[in-house]
């Protein structure tokens, strides 16, 4: 692996919101290659949104550093795209702007034509199904709409690293998995580097090519990871279930039960 | 018990109650039971207007007004949103004008009439400045409560995409997120601008307050109350354009 095929990565990092009493997260290392597609996973209020933000520069580590091609800063003036994006649980859309305009919002600062922005956003738009409805305001929007939108946002930036906050864990189970397909399209044809945070296990190992847990604490820190070699992703089948069960035993904290899970479980 | 109406019916009602009112009142004035010498009745206000408008005051006076008006306006209405939005977004200088705040909000506008004389003489700045200062707080409030009930998680949105920096925030969320309580405070201080005008003019400067004085002076008890309706008018007109832009700036909210 050449560096330049590192987008993003952790080395030991450590977080404290009370300037080092109190560590929510430590010991965290986590590297992060082009193509990938990551789900972390680990239960709710254990600190992977806390994570997320630090890799999307919003929040600075309290101990450990970040590296890797997406961890800088935007490149100038000139710059035509952003190393970073964010898709929010929320969407985070702004009531004041169409879809359009909520789309082009990254790109404005951008050294790119009015033109050129409308397109690309529209680009985005066409990519997520919703060129139809550039011109609707987000209150007129369903909230799979709106999430879309928020996916778009964060494509139309062309970024290195597309950091993915449970986007869809406020969603119907129905529209859920309607975008858990879409996503997965959309990673296949522009080959996006993705850091996806769930807490939904079918969901990551739906996803994912690798599924790093992060569980335990306060401090939490990684608990263990897995290689999905899976072609097709499929619940009902054994391999599925035997990654599943090795998840659970991450989460939990117990030593991983390895390829036998899914057969030890089945007896009892 | 609360009856729904419909829009005409509500118009037709409310213009119903105008007519019984002044029919009430003239019917008193002709009556005997209000002095004819304290109260004027409202048939006699359209030939005392009438001699208002042929004398040129009516049109000079509101000219006079509306120049006062629109200056103090302007001047209260931009310096005290502006002071609210960066009081709201930095709490640094929150902090720092706390006090001053306090110990100046509650000083009303006719207070300053003094300062304004000392300060401006009797001229249209001197007016101008008592009408800016009393609208000046109405929308320092209103921007600033606007401001601080922007969503943080905006915040976190602009810096994620670029927009982190001061004027990033203020262009992209701040303004726009903060727009329906800004135009609720220059809505405000619209109506408060027509009040502060009477006090603002009290003194002498001339306008519709000045001859609204002169003209109790004289015990022209007409008169005043012509100045009065003249000012409800020039009140609703303004409210009414003001609607429009109100209307324009917020066209994305339901």
């Amino acid at each position: 692996m050449s560096k330049a095929d590192v987008v993003a990565s952790l080395h030991d990092v450590g977080l404290s919101h009370d300037g080092g009493a109190h560590f929510v997260l430590r010991h965290v290392s986590l590297t992060l290659e082009r193509g990938e597609f990551v789900a972390l996973l680990g239960p709710s209020g254990v600190g992977k949104s806390t994570l997320l933000r630090v890799l999307m520069g919003l929040m600075h580590p309290t101990e450990g550093q970040t590296g890797g091609s997406a961890c800088v800063a935007d490149a100038g003036a000139h710059a035509t795209r952003r190393s970073r994006a964010m898709v929010f649980q929320d969407a985070r859309l702004l009531p004041w702007r169409s879809v359009l305009r909520n789309v082009m919002f990254g790109l404005e600062g951008l050294h790119l034509s009015k033109s050129e922005k409308i397109a690309r956003a529209q680009e985005a738009l066409r990519l997520v199904g919703l060129e139809d409805a550039q011109d609707r305001l987000p209150r007129r929007l369903s909230g799979g709409q709106r999430q879309r939108v928020g996916v778009a946002r964060a494509l139309t930036v062309d970024p290195d690293l597309l950091l993915m906050d449970e986007p869809f864990g406020a969603l119907d189970p129905i529209t859920r998995t309607s975008l858990q397909e879409e996503l997965q399209r959309i990673w296949q044809q522009t080959h996006k580097t993705v850091l996806f945070v769930t807490h939904d296990i079918e969901e990551a190992l739906r996803l994912a090519t690798r599924v790093v847990v992060l569980a335990g604490g306060p401090p939490a820190g990684i608990t263990g990871e897995i290689v999905l070699d899976m072609p097709h992703r499929n619940p009902d089948t054994p391999a599925f279930r035997t990654y599943a069960a090795r998840l659970r035993a991450m989460i939990a904290g117990e030593p991983d039960p390895g390829g036998e899970a899914y057969w030890r479980s089945a007896e009892i | 018990m609360s009856v729904k109406l419909s829009g005409p019916a509500r118009l037709g009602l409310g213009l119903a109650g105008l007519v019984l009112f002044f029919g009430v009142w003239e019917a008193a004035v002709q009556s005997g039971l209000l002095p004819s010498g304290m109260v004027p009745a409202p048939s006699s206000l359209g030939p005392a207007w009438l001699d208002e408008v042929r004398g040129g005051f009516w049109q000079q006076a509101i000219l006079d007004s509306l120049n006062h008006y629109l200056l103090g306006l302007l001047i209260g209405s931009v310096l005290g949103a502006g002071l609210g939005i960066l009081c709201g977004m930095l709490g640094l200088l929150d902090s720092l004008l706390e006090g001053v705040v306090r110990l100046l909000r509650p000083v009303p506008g006719l207070a300053w009439v003094p300062f304004a004389i000392l300060w401006f003489g009797l001229s249209t700045a001197g007016a101008t400045f008592v009408i800016a200062i009393s609208v000046f707080w109405i929308n320092f409030y209103a921007a600033h409560s606007a401001v601080r009930g922007v969503d943080p998680e905006l915040y976190e949105l602009a810096s994620a995409f670029g927009h982190g920096s001061f004027v990033g925030r203020l262009v992209k969320i701040v303004l726009p997120a903060s727009a329906p309580g800004i135009m609720a405070g220059l809505r405000t201080g619209l109506g408060q601008g027509w009040m502060s005008v009477v006090a603002a003019e009290l003194f002498g400067v001339p306008g519709i307050g000045a001859r609204m004085m002169q003209a109790s002076s004289l015990l022209a008890t007409d008169v005043v109350v012509v100045y009065m309706l003249t000012m409800a008018m020039l009140y609703a007109i303004t409210d009414f354009l003001f609607g429009f832009v109100r209307k324009w700036v917020l066209r994305w909210q339901p």
